[in-house]
C-alpha cells in the first residue's frame, strides 16, 4: 500500500516535469524540421533529417545584431546597477545617519509599482531629451528598475559584515572609498554574483521598454527582434523555431552552470515579506 | 571611527546615484502619470488641461472595466493555483529521490523571456498544426478548440502558459521554506502516530503560512501587472476578450496616441495595485509570529 502511494507520487511529479520540459523539447525539435514534417502531425517525432539550414537562414537574416545588442545592453546595465546598488547599500547599512531607513524605503517603492504606470511619462521624458531610439535610454531604465531588487538581495549580506573589519581598516588609515572598493566589495563577491546573474536574466528578457523606446533595427534587442523575425517568417515554422531557440539558449546554458546561484537569487527576490 | 562612518559628504556621494536614478526614472514618472491624466494630449502636440474628464471617462468606459475584470480573474486564478504548487512542493520535500533535479526542471520556463514563451505557446495552440491539437486529433477528437481565437476560451488558454512560467518559481520558494522546518518537529509528530498527510496539513503547512501569505501578495499583485505575454500572444484579442489593464493602457497611448487618457488609465493601474497590495497585506497579516 505504501509502495503504491510512493509510485503514484513519483508519477505525479514526473507528469509535472514533462509538462514543464516537453514544450521546450518540442521547440528544439521543430526548429530542425521542415513545415511538411511539422504539419504531418506527430509532435513527438524526432526530426528525420535535421534542418540546420533553419539556423543559417536566421543568422543570414541578421539576428546577430539583436544578439549583440542584447549582450552589451545586458552587461552595461548590470554593471551599472550593481555598482550603484552596492554603494547605496553600503551607505544604508554600514554608515550612521538619520535618514537611512527613509532612503531604503524610497528605493523599495520600486518593488511594488507597475512599470506600465511610468511608461508614458518615461517615453515623454526621453523624447524631450532626445533619447528615444537611443540605447542609453534602455541602459539607464534597466539599471534603475533593477536597483530595488538588487539592493534587497545585497542588504541581507551587508548587515552581517562584522564591524571589526571596518574598524581595522579605518584605524590602519584606510579611506572610506578604499574600504568600500578594496574590502567590502571583494568580500561581498558571492552575493554580488547572485545579483549579477539575476540582473542579467531580467535584462536579457526585458521587452516593453525596448519595444517602446527603440524603433531602429540596429538598436533592438533579441526580445523585440524576435517579434520582427517572426512577423517576417510568418509561416516558416522551422525559422521561427530557430529564432526562438537562439533567443533562449544563452539563458538555458547559464542555468546549467549557475542553477544554484539562480535559485538563490530567485528565492531572495520573493522572500521580502 | 564613528566620525568617519557618519561623514555626511560620503553618505551623500554613495546614495546620490541611486536616489537620482530612482527619483528621475521611477518617482517623477509616476507623479507625471497622474498629471498627464488631467490632459487632453496626443503625445506630440500641446497639452490641454481638462481636469478629471479622463478619469471620469475611465470609470464609465466598459472596455476599461472589462480589462480590469480580466486582470482580476487572472489574479484569482493565480492565487488559487498556489495551492497546487504547494501540494507539489509538499510531495517534493518529503524525502523524494531526485527532488533537486525535478525542482530545477520545473524552474526552466521561468527563465525564458515572456516573448519567447508567448511565441512558443502561439505555436502550441495553433489550431491546425500546433502541438496541442495534433495530440488531441491523435486521441480522436475531431474538432478541437481554436484556443486563442475563441473569445470564450482565450483567457483560460493564456493562463496555462502563465502557470507554466511561474509554477517552478513558487515550488522553489515553498520547497525552501519546507526544508527549513526542523526535522525534530516532524520526528516528534511521527512518534505520536501522525500519518504523512496529517503531518503535511497540520504541521508543515501551518509552519510555512507566512511564506504562503507572501506568495499570495506576489501572485495577485504580479497578475495585475501582466503585459508582455498577453500583448504578444493575443494583443488583447479576439475583440478584447483577453485585454488586461496594462495592455489597454499601452494600446491607448502607443496605438491610438491618446496619451492623456492612457496616462489616466496607467495612473488608475498604479492606484488599484497599491490599494490591492494594502488590502491583501492587511488580510493576510498574522498577529503572532511563528516560532520553532
Amino acid at each position: 500500500m505504501r509502495r503504491i502511494g510512493y509510485i503514484l507520487l513519483y508519477v505525479a511529479l514526473g507528469l509535472v516535469g514533462v509538462f514543464q520540459i516537453f514544450p521546450i523539447i518540442w521547440l528544439f525539435m521543430f526548429s530542425l524540421k521542415t513545415n511538411q514534417e511539422i504539419f504531418a502531425g506527430n509532435p513527438f517525432a524526432l526530426p528525420t533529417d535535421p534542418k540546420w539550414e533553419n539556423y543559417l537562414k536566421v543568422f543570414e537574416g541578421g539576428i546577430g545584431t539583436y544578439f549583440w545588442n542584447s549582450i552589451w545592453i545586458t552587461v552595461v546595465a548590470t554593471v551599472l546597477t550593481i555598482l550603484v546598488a552596492s554603494m547605496a547599500t553600503f551607505a544604508i547599512t554600514r554608515m550612521k545617519w538619520k535618514f537611512s531607513g527613509l532612503v531604503l524605503g524610497l528605493i523599495m517603492v520600486g518593488l511594488m509599482i507597475p512599470i506600465h504606470s511610468a511608461l508614458i511619462p518615461l517615453y515623454n521624458m526621453f523624447l524631450n531629451v532626445n533619447l528615444i531610439d537611443n540605447p542609453i535610454s534602455i541602459v539607464i531604465t534597466y539599471a534603475t528598475y533593477n536597483l530595488p531588487i538588487t539592493v534587497m538581495i545585497l542588504l541581507g549580506f551587508y548587515t552581517t559584515i562584522p564591524r571589526e573589519i571596518e574598524e581595522a581598516a579605518i584605524i590602519d588609515g584606510s579611506s572610506i572609498h578604499r574600504l568600500f572598493f578594496r574590502i567590502i566589495m571583494p568580500i561581498s563577491a558571492p552575493i554580488m554574483s547572485t545579483t549579477v546573474i539575476i540582473n542579467m536574466i531580467y535584462n536579457w528578457n526585458e521587452f516593453v521598454f525596448v519595444n517602446t523606446f527603440i524603433s531602429s533595427d540596429k538598436f533592438k534587442t533579441l526580445t523585440v527582434g524576435v517579434q520582427n523575425f517572426i512577423g517576417q517568417y510568418m509561416t516558416d515554422w522551422g525559422a521561427i523555431g530557430a529564432t526562438l531557440v537562439i533567443s533562449v539558449l544563452p539563458i538555458i546554458i547559464a542555468f546549467l552552470f549557475f542553477s544554484d546561484k539562480i535559485m538563490e537569487g530567485l528565492s531572495a527576490s520573493a522572500v521580502k515579506g | 571611527m564613528n566620525k568617519v562612518m557618519s561623514n555626511k559628504w560620503i553618505i551623500f556621494l554613495y546614495t546620490f546615484p541611486a536616489l537620482l536614478l530612482i527619483g528621475v526614472l521611477i518617482v517623477v514618472p509616476l507623479i507625471l502619470s497622474g498629471y498627464f491624466g488631467l490632459m487632453d494630449w496626443d503625445g506630440i502636440g500641446a497639452m490641454e488641461f481638462i481636469g478629471l474628464e479622463n478619469y471620469i471617462t475611465a470609470l464609465q468606459d466598459s472596455k476599461f472595466w472589462e480589462s480590469a475584470l480580466h486582470s482580476f480573474l487572472l489574479a484569482l486564478f493565480s492565487a488559487l493555483s498556489l495551492i497546487a504548487y504547494l501540494a507539489v512542493a509538499l510531495i517534493l520535500a518529503s524525502k523524494i529521490k531526485g527532488a533537486n533535479l525535478l525542482r530545477k526542471i520545473y524552474l526552466i520556463p521561468m527563465l525564458l523571456s515572456s516573448v519567447a514563451i508567448a511565441q512558443l505557446w502561439i505555436k502550441i495552440y495553433n489550431p491546425s498544426n500546433g502541438m496541442l491539437n495534433s495530440i488531441l486529433r491523435g486521441l480522436g477528437i475531431e474538432n478541437p478548440p481554436t484556443w486563442l481565437a475563441d473569445p470564450n476560451i482565450v483567457l483560460f488558454a493564456i493562463f496555462i502558459p502563465i502557470i507554466w512560467q511561474y509554477a517552478g518559481f513558487y515550488i522553489l520558494i515553498y520547497y525552501a521554506a519546507l526544508k527549513n522546518i526542523p526535522e525534530s518537529l516532524i520526528e516528534a509528530a511521527k512518534i505520536d502516530g501522525a500519518t504523512p498527510l496529517q503531518i503535511a496539513l497540520k504541521i508543515k503547512v501551518p509552519l510555512i503560512m507566512n511564506v504562503f501569505k507572501v506568495t499570495i501578495v506576489l501572485s495577485i499583485v504580479g497578475s495585475l501587472k501582466y503585459f508582455d505575454l498577453i500583448y504578444v500572444m493575443t494583443s488583447g484579442g479576439p475583440n478584447g476578450a483577453s485585454e488586461v489593464m496594462a495592455s489597454y493602457m499601452y494600446k491607448l497611448a502607443f496605438a491610438s496616441y491618446d496619451f492623456g487618457y492612457g496616462s489616466a488609465i496607467g495612473f488608475l493601474l498604479l492606484i488599484i495595485t497599491l490599494i490591492v497590495t494594502v488590502i491583501i497585506q492587511k488580510l493576510t497579516a498574522s498577529k503572532d509570529k511563528i516560532q520553532y
